[in-house]
């Protein structure tokens, strides 16, 4: 029998040409973007056969937004500009002067705050039109949840000396209970679509 | 003191590159991790609307996407220059959305279900009639959790 003969390497090289093609692929064929977006959650649907509720809501607890065609702000009937809205907002929410056309204060009692004066009956009653634009929709959105976002992360920084988004969710929570997001959407009406 | 001496200096060794084939794999994978692939083909042309309060979504297998806005070039012919929902591959009606939830829905682990997440990708100039009768219909579906997707504001 001949000696073994030994087995040549296999070159390697271009293996590293063929990993870059790969990526490369890959690279086209995804997207990065992550997809950013404002969180809402609907309201469950109302069964077809139930009568419509009356709430008793009191007025000094409601304020209403209203965007019409030509995507105009009515806020509590007064126009007003967007760039106007979070402050008006953030007035109604937290009512920091116990104005009586503003929001009742109740006491409640709040984890790591102790008792405190919450106007946790509030409403936001949001209503547009048919025929209002989509962006105009989400800058109300917008400015709105730039309202509560900066009220809790006041009341954060105050507390805990850190921004909303870095507290744990235990923290999270008691803040969510001292300004909770009441945000409610009407049915849209139809008050006059061009068409 | 030392000597400097150039000639019959060693030899540069050659670099060893046998190794990199495995870093970019490394390199691969680590990208298909944090990318999606884009299943779909747009039919509809959208642009997202601006906002500065915006929040990532967060786990993208109990996300569903739902465009809105108006057909692309080449379906104006056929569907004219309206509105139109696009769900998965194809242009569709707005009754068919709940049936089409309900479908995403039960091909997800049942623990996941609750957690389902609607995406409205939606053009800035669509007209709020169409995201009503959406929201409507994911209400109907059950589908509560919804996201308005958006892009962030430069100022």
């Amino acid at each position: 029998m001949s000696k073994k003969r030994k087995a040549p390497g296999i070159n390697a090289t271009s293996s590293a040409d063929i990993a870059f093609m790969l990526l490369l692929f890959f690279l086209m064929t995804s997207s990065m973007d992550t997809d950013k977006g404002l969180p809402r959650r609907l309201p469950p649907p109302v069964p077809k056969d139930q009568k419509k509720l009356d709430l008793d809501i009191k007025k000094r607890n409601i304020m209403v937004v209203l965007i019409n065609t030509n995507n105009q702000i009515l806020c509590n009937n007064e126009y007003i500009e967007i760039s106007q809205l979070k402050e008006r907002t953030m007035e109604f929410i937290d009512n920091p002067y116990n104005d009586e056309h503003k929001p009742e204060k109740i006491l409640t009692d709040i984890p790591f705050f102790g008792e405190m004066m919450v106007t946790k009956n509030h409403v936001i009653s949001l209503q547009n039109d048919r025929g209002t634009e989509y962006q105009a929709y989400i800058n109300v959105q917008n400015e709105l949840a730039a309202a509560y976002n900066e009220l809790r992360n006041d009341v954060s920084r105050k507390k805990f000396g850190k921004a909303f988004s870095d507290l744990d969710e235990e923290q999270q929570k008691a803040v969510q209970l001292i300004y909770p997001q009441k945000i409610s959407e009407a049915e849209p009406k139809n008050y006059g679509e061009n068409k | 003191m030392g000597k400097f001496n150039k000639s019959g200096g060693r030899e540069m060794p050659e670099l060893n590159t046998s190794s990199l084939p495995d870093l970019v794999f490394a390199f691969l994978f680590f990208i298909m991790m944090v990318t999606t692939m884009r299943e779909v083909t747009l039919k509809v042309v959208f642009r997202a609307p601006q906002g500065t309060e915006l929040q990532k979504l967060e786990k993208k297998s109990l996300v569903t996407f739902l465009y809105v806005g108006e057909p692309t070039q080449e379906f104006r012919a056929k569907m004219g220059s309206e509105t139109r929902i696009q769900l998965n591959d194809q242009l569709a009606e707005i009754n068919e959305i709940q049936d089409y939830i309900a479908q995403e829905k039960s091909s997800m682990k049942e623990e996941d279900q609750p957690f389902m997440t609607v995406s409205i990708k939606a053009d800035r100039a669509t007209k709020m009639g169409v995201i009503s009768d959406v929201k409507q219909a994911l209400r109907e579906a059950y589908a509560l959790k919804i996201s308005y997707s958006a892009q962030a504001r430069v100022n």
